[in-house]
């Protein structure tokens, strides 16, 4: 019988800093199996569950793009014990993936649809596998729109640095790239916080959706933005945290009311979770 | 065959063939309380008991499970690759098992085994387990199955049922595992007319000392989020040391935690219960912890047992009345109160 | 003892009028026989929960720590004592509590009362002069009260409060002449091998609820050694040794500061006699330093303190 806990196993091909504190590596990995990659289709939005053995596992969103083959890409924030050990992996070691796991970003019902896509900090990665996805060329005519707006505190805090400068001269997306604040002279991009951005630029809600993924305050204040915009609950969309350990809704521990975050989530509109008990 | 007598004296020996062919785990008592024990030769049965301290939960869902192997060695090509852990799923016959925890495996199985996603040990483990109840001719007053979608003699969630009627028991199948079992038992007697007739008494007597001692079907129809908000909450979690007591002894809670092991070069992937009740279980890396309070944490766990699970699987409640939690928490916390509480006409803040 | 419920209604009701706290905390009467539930009284019209007697066995300390508002809490004198440890390890403020002393005649061991019973479902268990009468729907039985003590308040010798605002009743004769350590004598006399079956016995149907850490009033730490995770000390499943360690080490942390309230043993789910670590960590402190838990009001925790004349015959 299929064990769903069981992990396949892939090789680190590289690791890459990328950011300026040190706090987040981005990781590739290989599958040891090609049947195994096979297996593992997944859609943007998704997480997969990331095992080193002896340590545990995490829950980490994916950041690659199901149109970039031969890997899978994960931005992993160092907080904790295994957060930890991955970040001193090097290319070649041996570790496991889960997955893919949880629900994905409505693309259905994106179909035709204008998006505005909001994000701060680290929260950044399945935004990244979003919007590569969006622009691959067999996917562009699907949508319509794409207004990006995506803020760290300073420069050095950004993530896909060079993918975010390429994507801010392409002419089918409209990237505004914030820092809160900075001293660099040579900051070419917007200065101020993604929610007064957000506003400022104050992008079309008509036949719209939004995807929003950040810290806690970020979101609390651009959702009054989006709102006043024009944004119906139903078509704002956020991706949620959770603390998770089997990731496939058995282990009882990342419900919300009745909604397990890594089963039914961990993408909800913000009317479905109007109608959750404030706890997450 | 669909029902057989067994008289008393008959019964070791019925017990013991039961034993040759297959795993037969039976209520022991040791040191100061039973528990389901795999019975090997000399070991006392006890049919007289009211009930496990634990819930036979463990015999499908452990205290710790193995989940997966793995080396750690330098030398070892497969080094942090995991592996699978071999498991035993010879068949086994829970004998004497009360129809309230039987019930139980079955409100389980909606979390274990789903349309996506199966467990492999538990849905292995109940496929290859014969589950044989016995009925309660004395309920405790800490019971309350009938209460709650179940009985003392309610068979939905059993193979076969047996109902001790004095001088020996009345065995009766309940679904086709259970036939099998009674067909394969060739030392049972035809049930003598009075000895259907007691047994139906039995029945109807103790589920009318039961009662109804509140409504679930109220929890139900309430809106989640007026729960949520009462204030009721806040009297309940006081006295609450937000042990493992009640989840564990539990046999409708599952949650489990998952721990690698390592002992030199190898280790295991192991899962091991894990209660709500513990401050951990919602901490993120971050240090955010959703439920950081213990109200929150109260209130969690007779929220997901009494609304949540109700209303994601219309199926009633998770709980069998089984009386466990209100015998052994140490401050006497009361699922009974909590649930006429939260069934209550009104729960607008006081 | 008996009295105790309109003594404490009273005081309660008084305190909150007069607003000299925000809240009492004290039991009121359980659901299931021999069992009361620790319960905070609010307001004047919860005070009339308020209820003492023989089952009010749980420490009450234990719900102090991080609290900010003015207490009125009913203490026994093992619970008094852990006041004066919370007091000295900066838990509570003296200023926020109102101490309502309770002389105990000790509190009626549950657990062995329904192990008597042998499988018997009882549906009250009342207290009267010195005798417990035991009904259920077909049978009946007195027990003695004496006999039927908690094993730890059989051989108190600190019934009365040693810190309190005021007294719910008379005081209660201390008793003399307690031997409180024959069966750590006992395991004392065995032989390594025979100490290692006696404490594998001892803890072998540990679940790691944490019922015992969760209501011993000591174990305050925002995290406990057992949730670490790094570096991570034990670990979490019920391996025999990570049990052992547990509750080893727990004793360990509690050595020099427990009071043999007994909370840990009566909340065990599994009926573990976990004490059996404590009064031994307890003989060696009595013995070495002469202490005794939260029974003087400034005497820290030997432990916790250094003086250059510590006995120091146990370093080699």
């Amino acid at each position: 019988m299929n064990n769903p806990y069981l992990p396949y196993p892939v090789r680190v091909e590289s690791i890459i800093t990328e950011t300026e504190d040190r706090n987040l590596k981005t990781i590739k990995l290989v599958f040891l199996n090609s049947e195994d990659e096979q297996k593992f289709q997944y859609t943007p939005g998704q997480f997969a569950e990331l095992s080193v053995a002896g340590e545990g596992e995490i829950p980490i969103g994916i950041a690659s793009s199901p149109t970039e083959k031969g890997f899978i890409k994960f931005t992993v924030n160092k907080v904790g014990k295994v957060s930890s050990y991955i970040h001193n992996m090097k290319a070649g070691d041996i570790m496991g993936v889960r997955g893919p796991l949880g629900n994905w970003y409505p693309w259905d019902l994106l179909e035709g649809k204008n998006l505005v896509i909001v994000g701060g900090g680290f929260a950044f990665t399945t935004l990244r596998s979003s919007i590569v996805y969006m622009l691959d060329p067999a996917n562009r005519p699907r949508f319509g729109d794409i207004t990006v707006v995506y803020g760290a505190r300073f420069p050095g805090l950004l993530l896909y640095k060079e993918e975010l400068a390429a994507w801010e001269q392409r002419d089918d997306i409209r990237m505004h790239i914030t820092v809160d604040g900075t001293t660099d002279p040579n900051w070419k991009y917007n200065v101020g916080f993604v929610p007064a951005v957000t506003k400022q630029k104050a992008p079309e809600s008509e036949n719209s959706y939004a995807i929003i993924c950040g810290p806690p305050i970020m979101i609390k204040f651009t959702l009054p933005v989006l709102t006043e915009l024009g944004f119906p609950p139903e078509r704002i969309i956020s991706s949620l945290e959770m603390r998770m350990k089997c990731g496939i809704g058995i282990c009882g521990r990342c419900n919300i009311g009745a909604e397990y975050v890594c089963k039914d989530g961990p993408v909800f509109t913000l009317e479905q979770l109007s109608r959750l008990p404030n706890e997450y | 065959m669909t029902e057989i007598y067994i008289a008393k004296d008959k019964l070791p020996a019925t017990i013991g063939k039961l034993m040759s062919e297959h795993r037969v785990y039976g209520p022991v008592f040791e040191g100061q309380y039973h528990e389901f024990v795999e019975l090997k030769a000399g070991d006392e049965i006890d049919l007289a008991y009211q009930n496990t301290r634990l819930s036979p939960k463990g015999l499908f869902h452990p205290h710790s499970e193995k989940m997966c192997q793995f080396s750690l060695a330098k030398d070892d090509p497969e080094a942090g690759i995991m592996k699978e852990a071999p498991k035993d799923y010879s068949p086994r016959i829970i004998l004497g098992i009360r129809p309230c925890d039987a019930k139980a495996f079955r409100l389980d199985d909606a979390n274990f085994d789903t349309p996506t996603i199966k467990d492999p040990w538990w849905t292995q483990r109940r496929a290859t387990t014969t589950l044989v109840g016995l009925g309660c001719n004395q309920p405790c007053r800490t019971c309350f199955c009938t209460s709650v979608g179940t009985g003392p003699f309610d068979p939905s969630g059993l193979d076969a049922l047996l109902t001790d009627v004095g001088d020996g028991f009345m065995l009766q199948a309940v679904t086709d595992k259970g036939k099998r079992l009674l067909s394969s038992m060739s030392d049972g007697e035809p049930v003598p007319p009075a000895v259907g007739e007691e047994a139906a008494a039995l029945k109807q007597s103790a589920e009318a000392q039961l009662g109804t001692q509140f409504e679930p079907k109220a929890i139900a129809e309430k809106d989640m989020l007026e729960l949520f908000n009462a204030s009721f909450w806040d009297e309940v979690q006081f006295s609450c040391i937000n042990c493992g007591t009640c989840t564990f002894l539990c046999p409708t809670c599952w949650c489990f935690d998952i721990q690698d092991e390592v002992y030199e070069a190898q280790g295991d992937r192991i899962r091991i219960w894990d209660s709500c009740m513990f401050p951990l279980f919602t901490l993120h890396g971050s240090g955010h912890n959703p439920r950081n309070l213990k109200l929150q944490r109260v209130r969690q766990r007779f929220m997901h047992k009494l609304k949540y699970y109700q209303d994601k699987y219309q199926d009633g409640v998770a709980c069998v009345g089984c009386g466990r939690c209100v015998k052994f928490c140490p401050v006497n916390i009361d699922i009974r109160e909590v649930a006429r509480l939260m069934s209550a006409t009104c729960v607008c803040p006081a | 003892m008996q009295g105790y419920t309109e003594r404490i209604q009273e005081a309660a009701r008084r305190l909150l009028v007069d607003k000299q706290v925000d809240v009492v905390i004290g039991f009121r009467k359980g659901t299931v026989p021999l069992m009361n539930e620790p319960f905070l009284a609010k307001n004047v019209d919860q005070v009339r929960q308020l209820y003492w007697d023989g089952n009010c066995g749980m420490n009450l300390a234990n719900y102090l720590p991080k609290r900010t508002d003015r207490i009125g809490i009913v203490a026994k004198g093992c619970d008094s004592r852990n006041i004066v440890i919370h007091l000295l390890e900066y838990q509570i403020k003296r200023e926020q509590l109102y101490i309502l002393g309770a002389p105990c005649r000790g509190m009626i061991d549950r657990r062995r009362i329904l192990a008597s019973l042998e499988g018997k479902d009882p549906s009250s268990a009342e207290e009267k002069d010195g005798v417990i009468k035991v009904v259920g729907s077909d049978f009946e039985v007195t027990l003695d009260r004496q006999e039927y003590l908690q094993e730890n308040c059989s051989i108190c010798i600190h019934r009365n409060p040693v810190i309190f605002d005021e007294l719910l009743g008379e005081p209660v004769p201390e008793q003399q002449n307690v031997d409180r350590y024959p069966d750590v004598n006992q395991v004392e006399a065995m032989s390594p091998e025979q100490r290692w079956v006696y404490f594998e016995n001892l803890t072998k149907t540990c679940i790691r609820c944490y019922a015992c850490r969760n209501a011993c009033p000591l174990c305050f730490c925002p995290t406990c050694f057992v949730d670490e995770s790094r570096p991570q000390w034990i670990g979490k499943s019920i391996d025999p040794t990570d049990t052992r360690t547990f509750h080893f080490l727990r004793a360990y942390h509690v050595a020099g500061r427990c009071t043999d309230c007994g909370s840990c043993e009566r909340s065990c789910p599994v009926g573990i006699k976990m004490r059996q670590f404590t009064k031994k960590m307890e003989k060696d402190i009595k013995e070495l330093y002469g202490y005794e838990a939260g029974v003087i009001a400034d005497q820290r925790p030997p432990l916790d303190t250094y003086r250059p004349d510590d006995p120091q015959q146990f370093i080699k």
